[in-house]
């Protein structure tokens, strides 16, 4: 079936994390009882009018920058028209013909190839209440209504599902970093839709594309693709035709399932909002915004390798999420070694998040933690198995790792004579090892360092054990 | 003459020298409230316990000297679309019917600063749609110059209520013409105030880019001490300008020598009745008698601000007037087993006809494929009406005509035609597309219903009309002149 090529759109939306909504002065927080982070504005009672949330173009301006967009020096508000009840004003204050930025890209990677996925805009508008169906009716949380968002819509230019994927990765990591969002797709902080089509290869005409929902995960927007795409495969090449349909992925049978046909496409009615101004950006903003962005994910990369001499993998792992590059950063900062901490941060810690299923801000470890431990290792105070213990300490409880390795006495032994005692004893104890030695069973050894290592609790140097075990042989 | 024939300035004299208490002020207010207004039916709501408690805390203030806001103890009357925490707000609809706002209006703490008594609130064309009173979804207001007319509207109640002297003065709403069209049938003073001059935020919104509160009075000084109580600022309305405040009764100079008058040739042109064209020759007179002079000019693009103005008033009701939906306030029709249909069914019983009407003609006009030809093109006339006005005062102080093409007229008579209806605006509406300010003053009889005439300024120049209309009613005698109820 290889002459077909799918054609993915996405449109993802990102709340702003803002201090108060876009349009009131109401808290922005998550979590909150239901209907209490409302006012008469975001209620929509009659006579209210919204007030334009400055930080919130300012984020949204960041986030068009960071993906580089064209700013419309002059942007306005349109109104989008649709009756539902999470939507209190049966309008939705959003961007139409002029929205924040326009034409921006990211770079993705996918199998060590690089490619430019084009933003064909990012408009900011509100978001909408929260609706829960219950039995006897559906109830209506107000409390979202009207937290910023940008939506970000991406030019049809992904043609795999793993292009998806990396797209979002990408993306997430990009706004990340910017600041202006946690992008916590578990809060809803960060969603995706998805637009999806197939043509013959070589047809420039766009097939009829399928909107995907409720793909609550980058992996399951990666899987609901797969599905899609192999189903319009099939649908076409059994000689039927594709609709236009709106599907949601449904998680337990890891198919699309048909929420409804559209017929032409709905009419929003959008018209200028007459209740609030055009916002003219002049270069004085926009370069104080400017100024206001972080170094992103692709210079960090770039900047590890060269700095640091990471290779390109450790680096663009270390740089995916700002929260790990940074943790990085402060390792470094904090005295240690940048390929040991690369090699911790990428081994045992990122093992230890993903065992626990936890971000690095949910455990005890700090920067000046690690950075301690690792220096103890480098002078030789704890051995490297010993440090996987000091590790466990530091991230689930925190603290210092000399004082740890201090207190629970932890420090390892060089001291030769005492650890020579403990080789003479245990040769004692293992005559058979020392004749397997004697005939020549190099291996012999190894036995012999791991029964010291067992009698020091580890605490012994491993090279110290080595070289008194092979003297103290020899003289047998 | 009763007190409430008097002027602010007056009163407050007579409160200064306790001759009088605001608690007399308020009694005498009811008082002729329960005399007429089951004639004139303009009050919706009263508001009846609370001001006398409120007149009570007044004069207890009186008397210790503490400092008294610019309207001390004047009772106020607010059009009903204008929303008053704790007082029912219901502008004139059924589907806001037992509607209490959780918020003041900012006009209304404003007006609270000022010290003022929120009398009850006033009938209307339902969401301020009509020209006559006749759209309230309750019952109609009468004119008290002859109960068998029309107050006209949508602030008709409004201009009714201080004709007939049942309260000092009120606010109104113009959005086409709605305070200065009933000013003129009720033989009162309405202004408009430039678009941005009085925040709109508590306003019900009918057509967010038009709508303006305003000061209804019977006479220009009070209608200045109105305005300088409610315009200023807004943070809570983007829309609101951000410029001084002038002292507007320091525009009382009586000095119009020298002053420069266009007069529209299509504002006394086809459709304005002969006897409204006289009034206004009249006046014209009266002011060249004061040193002013007066040529005239054109609005060439005014024979389209009717069109426009209901493309583009009808398409902004059409999304604010969407909020009524049954789920948050207001009706919810109990003849609905499912959302589509609860939507349906509480917009249907709880909008009247002529709302109806309008949010069709709004969502049609803004419907793709009609978009371009209706909206957008609007807008664009638009521009041109507002540049005719631009053009006008570059060489004009101010613009002069009739306020309406003809007085009241008679209950029901144009009901069933609401294109006959829509054209008692037609003088009117160019002003809200243009966003300048305009007032009506009284300015003479038809058939001994009141005219008005429609003096309309630069924007943010209310004190120019102001002085030029205060010098008219101080050279005539038409604002003396009282309805018998």
């Amino acid at each position: 079936m290889s002459e077909f090529e799918t054609i993915i759109g996405l449109e993802v939306h990102v709340e702003l994390k803002t201090n108060s909504k876009i349009f009131c002065g109401c808290s922005t927080n998550f979590g909150a009882p239901p209907n209490t982070n409302v006012c008469p504005i975001c209620l929509g009672h009659p006579g209210v009018l919204p007030v334009v949330n400055h930080q919130a173009v300012d984020f949204a301006m960041r986030a068009a920058l960071a993906l580089n967009c064209e700013i419309n020096r002059e942007t306005k508000f349109d109104r989008k028209n649709y009756f539902y009840p999470d939507n209190p004003k049966a309008y939705q204050v959003s961007q139409f013909d002029k929205p924040i930025g326009e034409h921006g890209w990211i770079e993705i990677e996918v199998d060590g190839n690089k490619k430019k996925i084009g933003i064909t805009r990012i408009h900011m508008e509100e978001d909408a209440g929260k609706l829960t169906h219950t039995s006897d009716g559906s109830l209506v949380d107000l409390n979202r209504q009207g937290t910023p968002l940008v939506e970000i819509v991406s030019e049809p230019d992904i043609r795999t599902p793993e292009e998806a994927y990396a797209y979002l990765e990408k993306l997430k990591a990009i706004i990340q970093y910017t600041g202006v969002s946690d992008c916590k797709m578990e809060e809803g902080s960060l969603r995706c839709d998805a637009n999806i089509s197939i043509r013959p290869v070589g047809q420039e005409e766009f097939g009829t594309k399928a909107e995907l929902k409720n793909l609550n995960s980058f992996a399951f927007v990666q899987k609901g693709l797969e599905h899609e795409e192999k189903r319009q495969r099939e649908v076409v090449s059994g000689g039927g035709e594709i609709l236009q349909e709106t599907r949601r992925y449904d998680e337990a049978s890891k198919t699309t399932i048909l929420m409804r046909v559209k017929e032409g496409s709905d009419d929003y009615r959008y018209f200028p909002e007459p209740d609030l101004v055009s916002i003219f950006i002049d270069d004085e903003w926009l370069d104080r915004v400017k100024s206001e962005i972080p170094e992103l994910p692709d210079a960090r990369q770039k900047r590890y390798v060269g700095e640091f001499g990471l290779p390109e993998y450790d680096a663009k792992v270390l740089t995916m999420t700002k929260e790990m590059a940074d943790f990085f950063e402060g390792t470094i900062g904090a005295g240690a070694d940048a390929k040991q901490a690369s090699n911790w941060i990428m081994g045992e810690v990122s093992a230890y998040l993903n065992n626990e299923g936890r971000e690095l801000h949910q455990t005890a470890l700090t920067a000046e933690g690690l950075a301690g431990m690792i220096k103890l290792i480098a002078n030789a105070t704890i051995s490297n198995k010993i440090a996987k213990t000091v590790f466990k300490e530091l991230v689930e409880n925190g603290g210092d790792a000399e004082k740890i390795v201090k207190d629970k006495g932890l420090v390892q032994i060089s001291d030769e004579g005492a650890i020579r005692e403990i080789v003479v004893k245990i040769l004692d104890a293992n005559e058979q090892s020392v004749t397997d030695y004697k005939d020549g069973k190099e291996k012999a050894v190894g036995f012999l360092v791991g029964q010291v290592m067992k009698e020091t609790k580890g605490k012994a140097n491993p090279p110290l054990v080595n070289k008194l075990i092979v003297e103290e042989l020899k003289k047998r | 003459m009763s007190i409430l024939d008097k002027k602010i300035s007056e009163l407050h004299q007579l409160l200064h020298t306790k001759e009088l208490s605001v608690s007399d002020i308020v009694d005498a207010t009811f008082d002729r409230i329960h005399q007429v207004d089951d004639k004139v039916r303009a009050f919706l709501t009263l508001n009846q316990e609370f001001s006398r408690i409120k007149a009570k805390q007044l004069d207890e203030k009186l008397i210790s000297g503490a400092d008294r806001g610019l309207l001390f103890g004047m009772p106020i009357g607010i059009k009903d679309n204008i929303v008053t925490k704790g007082i029912r707000t219901t502008c004139a609809s059924r589907i806001l019917e037992n509607f209490e706002p959780i918020y003041d209006a900012t006009v209304v703490e404003k007006l609270t600063e000022a010290d003022t008594i929120t009398i009850g609130k006033l009938n209307m064309d339902e969401f301020a749609m009509g020209s006559s009173n006749e759209n309230s979804g309750f019952h109609p207001t009468h004119n008290p110059w002859d109960l068998s007319c029309v107050p006209g509207g949508s602030s008709g109640a409004s201009a009714a209520a201080v004709s007939a002297g049942e309260v000092l003065f009120s606010l109104g709403s113009d959005t086409g013409g709605s305070i200065r069209q009933p000013a003129a049938f009720c033989g009162v003073v309405g202004l408009k105030p430039t678009y941005g001059l009085v925040s709109r935020y508590g306003l019900v919104a009918f057509a967010s880019s038009l709508d303006q509160i305003g000061p209804i009075t019977q006479n220009v000084e009070d209608n200045a001490y109105l305005l300088q109580a409610i315009a200023g600022n807004d943070p809570m309305d983007s829309t609101s300008a951000k410029v001084d405040i002038p002292d507007y009764l320091a525009s009382f100079t009586g000095e119009v020598n020298g002053l420069k008058i266009g007069v529209p040739k299509e504002y006394l042109g086809e459709g304005v009745q002969p006897d409204v064209k006289e009034r206004i020759m009249e006046a014209l007179k009266v002011l060249e008698g004061l040193g002013a002079t007066w040529e005239e000019v054109s609005l060439p693009h005014s024979r389209y601000a009717l069109a426009t103005y209901y493309l583009l008033s009808s398409s902004e009701a059409s999304a604010n007037l969407s909020r009524f939906d049954g789920v948050r306030y207001g009706l919810r029709s109990d003849n609905s087993n499912n959302l589509i249909d609860m939507y349906k069914q509480s917009r249907s019983e709880g909008f009247g006809e002529e709302v109806k009407r309008r949010i069709m003609l709004g969502t049609f006009a803004l419907s793709s494929g009609y978009y371009d030809a209706y909206y957008k093109k609007a807008q664009k006339v638009r521009t041109l009406i507002k540049e005719d006005f631009t053009n006008i005062f570059e060489k004009y102080d101010v613009i002069i005509g009739p306020t309406t093409p003809s007085a009241s007229f008679k209950c029901g008579a144009m009901t069933k035609d609401p294109l006959t209806m829509y054209m008692n605006d037609i003088l009117t509406i160019p002003v809200n597309l243009a966003g300048v300010p305009a007032i009506s003053v009284p300015c003479g009889f038809s058939d001994g219903l009141p005219i008005g005439l429609q003096i309309i300024g630069k924007h943010f120049d209310e004190s120019t009309i102001y002085k030029v209309a205060h010098a008219f009613e101080q050279a005539t005698e038409h604002h003396k002149a009282k309805p018998k109820l």
